[in-house]
């Protein structure tokens, strides 16, 4: 009946809010589950977990079925594998933090462990708080238990709630070294809500885009961001995200190469290693276009690519054009007038000239 | 202690018995009252919260009265025991505990409602993620968080049982050693013009009340205080 991956079906009616689902997702790596407040992304993660429950349901994960209402199975949420990081790290007040880590793991049949205490604590980089009470902790420290002690239950699904909404810019980044992480290193999918484009261009694999209760969207990360057809969703904050690999440090002139599929772009000189994976967020109001190769430019980074699609967007000034460098999708808001005026059209070959790269991490 | 007689002792230890056998009672019975009213949706929630409450504000005959009523031989109750050849309840022990559970109910209840209400659903939410069922999670989570409203709830139904008067006179009567408690002990010692043995009993009432009181706010200062 179920089938490798995870497939999602719920829908639920609210005073004032109707969810309707219907996904497919991977079964593995990281699923974003993103849009706006009230577009229902917790409610779905809720509905994954069992704390609430769709009218009307279907939940299989990797071939376990734990929803499906057409013959009326419920599995409560304690008997579901998941983990679950709420946005605040909801840490029992009353134990220490060791016997918070150890509350769930205990809890779990000691066949079905396979996070190892030290191994989660290690990952986390939590081993001097153990004897620590919850309330002298900060809240990036809260956060990194209350993950540390949902994944000690070795789940088969680890459900983030924004995990770092509560959490200011500097706790931010103190943690997110520590998700990607475990994406690196745990083969437990993960699915994470967040209204943050960063942390789902940093974090995510495949991304699911929610409005009002409905998917609007959904697909691998860089094609997703790249649709021309979502641009309310990102509105200026449209772009793409590179993979890409640490190529060359090139001491000279302090720049580092980063090569992705279809080309290759300079950065600032960068502290990796070389043959480390990066990513990159490439804004499109930091792509401009050009017909010719441009040979006296300051500009550094010029990928050759062909269009694949134009749109408008919310300010009628700008078209949003998708680009596709060498198997890479890129996107470039440039004005209504240059497109005319250099009669850019789906298939025409073209220069695409990048102002700017943010690094991830 | 030349001035307590065997009858005030007697008095003593069946107050003590009145009320421990009461506040045990009363936290296993009413701790499912105040789980259901700090979590039900329901719209009788607010009715029930209300026949709990009404004690407080009922003078102590007027429960009295209609307990004599609904045990006596004519009553439900009465129909009930008499048929399970328990005989009739009021004037016995049993009696008196029955009383005593009713009308010390909101004192119990209240402040263990209030502790549930204020524990929230995350908690519980956690640990239900966390592999914990509902009976797991009841005494592994809310029982610990709730601790300070269960210990009020005992020290004041306690205290509160210690203290009451009327409706131990009226389901009680006044039989030494069955059912006569410090309070009515008191009263028949001033009847009878006994001031100092009134005395030794009313001033031991009053540090009693007081220790307990200390003891409770005390406690519940530190609580809050190690929790902020």
């Amino acid at each position: 009946m179920g089938t490798e991956g995870i497939r999602a079906v719920f829908s639920l009616a609210r005073s004032g809010f109707r969810l309707d689902v219907d996904l497919d997702l991977p079964g593995q790596g990281v699923t974003a589950l993103f849009g706006h407040s009230g577009s229902g992304k917790t409610t779905v993660l809720r509905c994954v977990a069992g704390l609430e429950r769709a009218q009307e349901g279907f939940l299989s994960v990797n071939d376990e079925v734990w929803q499906d209402d057409s013959i009326g199975v419920f599995m409560p949420t304690y008997q579901r594998s998941l983990g679950y990081v709420f946005q605040e790290a909801s840490l029992f007040a009353h134990l220490s933090v060791r016997k918070n880590l150890e509350y769930g793991q205990k809890r779990v049949p000691l066949a079905s462990r396979k996070v190892a205490f030290e191994q989660a604590l290690a990952l986390l980089g939590i081993e001097s708080l153990l004897s620590r009470r919850p309330e002298s902790l900060s809240g990036g420290e809260r956060q990194r238990v209350g993950i540390a002690r949902a994944l000690l239950t070795s789940p088969k699904l680890l459900l983030l709630d924004e995990p770092l909404a509560a959490l200011d810019q500097k706790r931010k980044n103190e943690i997110l070294p520590y998700l990607e992480r475990l994406h690196d290193e745990l083969a437990i999918p993960i699915l994470y809500v967040s209204h943050s484009l960063d942390e789902v261009a940093q974090l995510a694999d495949y991304l699911v885009l929610l409005d009002h209760g409905q998917v609007v969207a959904n697909g691998p990360l860089q094609e997703t961001l790249a649709r021309l057809d979502l641009p309310d969703a990102f509105a200026d904050d449209a772009g793409v995200v590179l993979k890409t690999v640490i190529a060359a440090h090139e001491e000279a002139d302090a720049l580092t190469r980063l090569d992705f599929r279809g080309g290759s772009i300079y950065v600032a000189s960068r502290p990796e290693p070389l043959g480390r994976q990066v990513r990159c967020r490439v804004h499109a109001r930091d792509v401009s276009l050009t017909l010719e190769q441009p040979s006296a430019t300051s500009i550094l980074n010029i990928v050759p690519a062909i269009v694949v699609g134009v749109a408008d967007t919310e300010i009628r000034a700008h078209v949003l054009v998708h680009l596709d460098a060498g198997g890479t999708p890129l996107l470039a808001r440039i004005t209504r007038r240059s497109h005319d005026r250099l009669g850019i059209t789906g298939g025409l070959a073209i220069w695409a000239q990048i102002k700017a790269v943010a690094l991830l991490g | 202690m030349a001035d307590l007689n065997t009858v005030d002792l007697s008095a003593i230890k069946l107050t003590l018995e009145l009320a421990s056998l009461t506040t045990c009672l009363l936290l296993m019975i009413g701790t499912p009252i105040a789980w259901w009213l700090a979590r039900t949706r329901s719209r009788l929630k607010g009715m029930v919260g209300a026949v709990v409450a009404l004690p407080l504000v009922l003078p102590p005959t007027v429960l009295g009265f209609y307990l004599l009523v609904v045990m006596g031989p004519q009553g439900p109750i009465g129909h009930l025991t008499q048929a399970l050849g328990l005989g009739l309840l009021p004037f016995t022990f049993p009696g008196l505990l029955l009383a005593s559970v009713l009308y010390t109910m909101p004192f119990v209840v209240q402040p263990v409602q209030n502790a549930f209400e204020a524990i929230g659903e995350r908690p519980m939410e956690a640990a239900a993620t966390l592999r914990a069922g509902p009976w797991d999670t009841f005494f592994t989570v809310v029982v610990p968080l709730a601790r300070p409203g269960f210990l009020t709830a005992a020290v004041l139904g306690f205290a509160h049982t210690v203290g009451e008067f009327g409706i131990v006179l009226m389901i009680g009567g006044n039989i030494p050693g069955k059912t006569r408690v410090v309070s009515v002990q008191i009263y028949d010692h001033v009847e009878a013009m006994e001031y100092t043995e009134a005395h030794w009993l009313a001033g031991g009432m009053v540090v009693f009340a007081f220790l307990v009181l200390f003891a409770l706010y005390t406690f519940n200062n530190s609580a809050n205080r190690t929790k902020d």
